[in-house]
């Protein structure tokens, strides 16, 4: 489990302890029920949480997202709420205004859900399957490399270069992410790598 | 970074220069405003705009931009005429001693060695005199002539006050105060912290721009201290990742390079990678390059990897030109000498200038990939868009395969900030639609590949075939499998050298860190620097101590840093030859007699005695380096170099333009523009509610600022008959866009030399043709292909441009 009894965790389960036994101390669960009955209920209620990082800038601030169902369990999940983690040593809790809103960049509409191909001089795109576009991209790779791979130079000297196709590398992926992708760039002999840092 | 952000709060003067924290980076730039309350700390910002961290700054001054190495320059030689130095630092811990070869000089603003036919320099002149020893030749007097400190001080000299002035328009009062506040922690007991960003990166000499700063925090003694230190602010969220990850054309994992084609086998390759000690007794830490060497490439191609194949040696590439960056892949694309090029999560369209030769590069691709959990610009580049995207399709004959991609909430993994925080992050979301990550995607590729490779046969198939893929499910690699191969293990039971009958790693296991590592194939590790984040005690990123002992800012239980776990850079520096912190309220380290203690993991040997070792250990020299030699292609000390398009001629050698030693491709000459043709000074920047081309597809961010606009002042304003709200069009020699004109105070025109008035034209970056916001124009289609002379950075910082009053897009005039 990736949240541990925190401060912040430690004092949600105190509240929810002491509003529990006093309403029933007090004697008022009916009302309370009727209350109830016609207020929307808190909306983070039985939701998973799970700790994540601002996908933006360096600061790397760390984020509490809220979701219905987990994913950790294999189930189907949909992200409710982003607040700050304020137990993260450099964010304390605060997010700025890129941050607080990271709700609409996971829900945008613009959001691609499906693998398209537009091709050559059409003016839309249409849908594929992932087999077809990844099939269809091996090939493609694997002609290009064979046409113009250059395994020597001139003077004879190996020199595994294939700058025919290039590649740019995602900066808001996981370090895991590039290291797979490293291997594979590398590996087919792609010179023309490189990510952000660049720019 | 050198430091983190937490370690901010422990300083005493926070120079802004070359970034808008409060406004990019506003949760780490609260640090500031904590060290602004509870130490009395000052903020000093120098920048062309009045920006939102200036607003909160004790001092503003104004720069233009471009400049900002005469400016450093200028603070250096005041704090040497008024011996505002921390001399013992300077002397132990720099270069500051040691005795530059006969016929190294500096004249009409350039150094010994130029070729202007080659625009190169010779740099054999620009080194050390050797002794018969092998070593250096130091006065430690610096009495010679030909010491770095004289030297540097002679190349400073010329920028006096006066000087900083006619180059950088900045009053001769607001330089002098600002200088003045910055020397005064040259004293053992004040620090200075640098905080900057793309301000500074993003110029043809950008690297030289951030040396004078590394060269001032230097002589200053700020470097290596809690509060003080280089810190990089840097831009995306895991950018300081993807490039310690070595996902460049230059570079293999953890700052080992890829070979040159003059490297014909792995002895050649080494034998320029030796890194002996320039001075007796030090540790020149790279001198294990052939351990983290052997190790990656195991990591690679492990079984195949052998001591007698050279490990692999002759799969890597060998490069013929210094690097396949990304402006000499566009300018290959559009030579028609590219077909096929794949974006992850990466928008060239938007984030590469000129952008009207970035779309006839894409134009002439026979294939292009995109790979993205957003409809990005470049993968509908070929689609019309009036005004925005005026493109034909049906010209276009580029097929595209747009891939949909999870994002962070959909992800799990490690993320490096801007302070080496490896931090592991969990999912929290199913993506939408049938997007998946990025992992499995690029296994895909590599596996069809591989497949058609073994069905077909083809070009060079051996480094496809034998490329490691130790996965349970080869089709989708977790997360934690890639993290240990990062870590590295050991692939025999590696034993004690000094008793073979010990077993320190047991075959298999994961090593602890990069110290296990060996060169004889009997250890793999996919990135050495990151060894130590996943070892046999568990998944080190994934920690989440919040414990900070005596409140210093060091958070040793919080996530993992590299390297081992070391939260700031150099910290051996923070205290003095006896190893007595130079400030005893801000102890990081401390030498007890026999080994260094303190709150963070030492930078050094923690046995190294304070009085012999000096604390620069990747350095040959055990110093830091005020003159680096030949290691950079424009100079070994920064030199006042002008924008390629600049509103004024260098002081120092009109003739000269731009970086004398940056590459411009021939294709680009006539796309430059000339003060006559373009007389305003632009610069391109972020605004606070946006983070670059992506959140203008969420609807918050879209309504906050929903529109492109540019920035110029009232005395512009009033010149060029421009209201406030108005529409302006804005062009470059390579482009054209319309905004709204936003007339402000926050930007004032400056005062150069001979009486040059500069005028700014202030151009946000974070519009274009997808996502919630209205479609607008970016910075980038008028913004120069040229780089920064040793890295290739393209410069969006200066440049020039033209302006006047217009009608709406879409609107004939």
């Amino acid at each position: 489990m990736n949240v541990e009894l925190s401060r912040r965790s430690l004092l949600k389960v105190a509240g929810a302890g002491v509003a529990a036994t006093s309403v029933t101390a007090m004697g008022f669960g009916e009302a309370e029920a009727a209350v109830a009955a016609h207020v929307r209920p808190f909306k983070l209620v039985n939701t998973t949480e799970t700790r994540n990082t601002c996908t933006y800038c360096s600061v790397a601030c760390g984020v509490i997202l809220y979701s219905r169902g987990d994913v950790r369990k294999g189930e189907h999940a949909e992200l409710l709420h982003v607040e700050g983690d304020a137990d993260h040593p450099t964010n304390l809790g605060t997010l700025c205004p890129k941050g607080a809103a990271l709700k609409d960049f996971v829900k945008s509409e613009t959001r691609l859900r499906y693998p398209m191909l537009r091709r050559p001089g059409s003016d839309r795109f249409e849908r594929i399957s992932w087999d077809q576009a990844l099939d269809r991209i091996a090939r493609l790779m694997k002609d290009d490399r064979d046409a113009n791979f250059i395994a020597r130079n001139q003077a004879g000297v190996t020199v595994n270069r294939w700058t025919t196709t290039g590649m740019l590398a995602a900066s808001a992926t996981t370090n895991e992410t590039a290291w797979t992708t490293f291997k594979v760039a590398k590996t087919l002999g792609i010179v023309g790598f490189d990510n952000q840092a660049r720019v | 970074m050198t430091n983190s952000w937490t370690d901010i709060r422990n300083t005493d003067l926070v120079v802004v220069m070359g970034g808008n924290a409060a406004e990019a980076h506003p949760c780490g730039f609260k640090w500031v405003t904590e060290a602004k309350a509870h130490r009395g700390a000052k903020l000093i910002v120098v920048d062309p705009r009045f920006t939102r961290t200036a607003s909160v700054a004790d001092y503003y001054a104004p720069i233009r931009q471009g400049s900002d190495i005469a400016f450093l320059l200028g603070v250096i030689n005041y704090c040497i005429q008024n011996d505002r130095v921390q001399w013992e630092y300077t002397k132990a811990f720099t270069n500051a001693s040691f005795i530059v070869k006969e016929g190294f000089s500096y004249s009409d603003g350039l150094f010994s060695g130029y070729d202007e036919e080659k625009r190169d320099y010779d740099r054999t002149s620009w080194d050390y005199e050797m002794g018969e020893d092998g070593f250096a030749r130091v006065d430690e007097t610096l009495q010679h002539p030909r010491c770095v400190w004289n030297l540097l001080k002679q190349h400073v000299s010329v920028f006096t006050p006066e000087m900083v002035q006619r180059i950088c328009g900045t009053p001769q009062d607001k330089f002098l105060h600002v200088a003045q506040m910055i020397s005064e922690c040259s004293t053992p007991t004040k620090t200075m912290t640098s905080m900057y960003a793309l301000g500074w990166t993003q110029h043809s000499h950008g690297s030289q721009n951030i040396r004078a700063m590394a060269m001032l925090q230097l002589i200053l003694g700020n470097i290596g201290v809690r509060g003080g230190g280089m810190n990089a602010l840097r831009g995306h969220s895991n950018i300081q990742g993807l490039t310690d990850m070595g996902l460049m054309s230059h570079l293999l994992t953890g700052y080992l390079n890829m070979p040159t084609e003059a490297e014909t086998d792995y002895a050649t390759y080494m034998k320029s990678r030796q890194f002996k000690p320039l001075r007796p007794g030090q540790t020149s830490y790279w001198q294990n390059y052939p351990k983290f060497m052997v190790s990656f490439q195991k990591a690679m191609w492990g079984e195949a990897a052998t001591a007698e194949n050279d490990w692999c040696y002759d799969y890597l590439s060998k490069l013929d030109v210094p690097s396949y960056d990304i402006l000499r892949m566009f300018e290959l694309m559009n030579q028609g000498r590219v077909n096929g090029y794949i974006c992850q999560g990466f928008n060239p369209l938007m984030a590469f200038p000129d952008r009207g030769k970035s779309t006839s590069a894409l134009s002439k691709l026979k294939f292009l990939v995109t790979m993205d959990p957003l409809e990005t610009e470049t993968s509908r580049f070929w689609e019309n868009h009036g005004e925005y995207n005026d493109v034909n399709p049906a010209s276009i004959r580029t097929e595209v395969i747009q891939l949909p991609t999870s994002c962070f909430a959909e992800d799990e993994g490690s993320l490096t900030n801007s302070g080496r925080w490896l931090q592991w992050f969990w999912p929290a979301a199913t993506p939408p639609g049938e997007a998946r990550n990025d992992v499995w995607i690029m296994s895909q590729i590599f596996l069809r590949m591989r497949e058609l490779y073994r069905k077909e046969g083809g070009a060079f198939p051996d480094p496809i075939f034998n490329l490691s893929w130790q996965y349970e499910d080869p089709n989708q690699p977790t997360p934690e499998e890639l993290a240990k191969e990062i870590n590295g293990r050991a692939l025999v039971d590696l034993t004690d050298p000094a008793d073979p009958s010990k077993v320190l790693v047991q075959a298999g296991k994961q090593v602890v860190n990069f110290s296990q590592l060996r060169d004889d194939g009997s250890t793999m590790s996919g990135c050495w620097i990151y060894s130590g984040c996943f070892n046999e005690a568990g998944n080190n990123m994934a920690r989440r101590g919040t414990e900070d002992p005596d409140g210093v800012g060091v958070y040793p239980n919080w996530t993992f840093a590299w390297p081992l776990n070391r939260r700031t850079l150099y910290n051996r520096a923070s205290a003095d030859l006896q190893g007595k912190p130079w400030d005893p309220s801000r102890k990081l380290l401390e030498w007890n007699g026999t080994q260094w203690t303190g709150y963070d993991v030492p930078d050094i040997a923690p046995t190294a005695r304070p009085d012999q070792v000096m604390p620069f250990i990747m350095n040959q020299e055990g110093s830091s380096r005020l003159f680096t030699r030949g290691m950079m292609r424009d100079g070994p000390f920064p030199a006042h170099m002008e924008p390629f398009e600049s509103p004024v001629p260098n002081v120092l050698n009109p003739r000269m333009r731009g970086n004398p030693v940056a590459r411009i491709f021939e294709s680009d000459v006539a796309r430059f523009g000339n003060s006559e043709e373009f007389p305003f000074a632009a610069t391109s920047y972020r605004l606070t509610e946006h983070f670059h081309y992506w959140t203008k597809h969420n609807r918050v961010n879209a309504a906050l600022q929903p529109e492109f606009f540019v920035e110029i002042s009232h005395e512009l304003a009033a010149m060029r008959g421009i209201t406030g709200g108005g529409w302006v069009r804005v062009w470059s020699k390579r482009g054209s866009v319309k905004a709204k004109a936003v007339v402000t105070r926050r930007i004032q025109p400056l005062h150069c030399d001979g009486g040059r008035v500069v005028h700014v034209v202030g151009i946000p970056i974070h519009w274009g043709f997808t996502g919630a916001a209205r479609k607008g124009f970016n910075a980038n289609t008028l913004s120069p292909f040229v780089g920064d002379a040793n890295i290739e950075t393209p410069g969006f910082k200066a440049f020039l441009v033209n302006i006047e009053p217009t009608t709406p897009p879409g609107v004939v005039s």
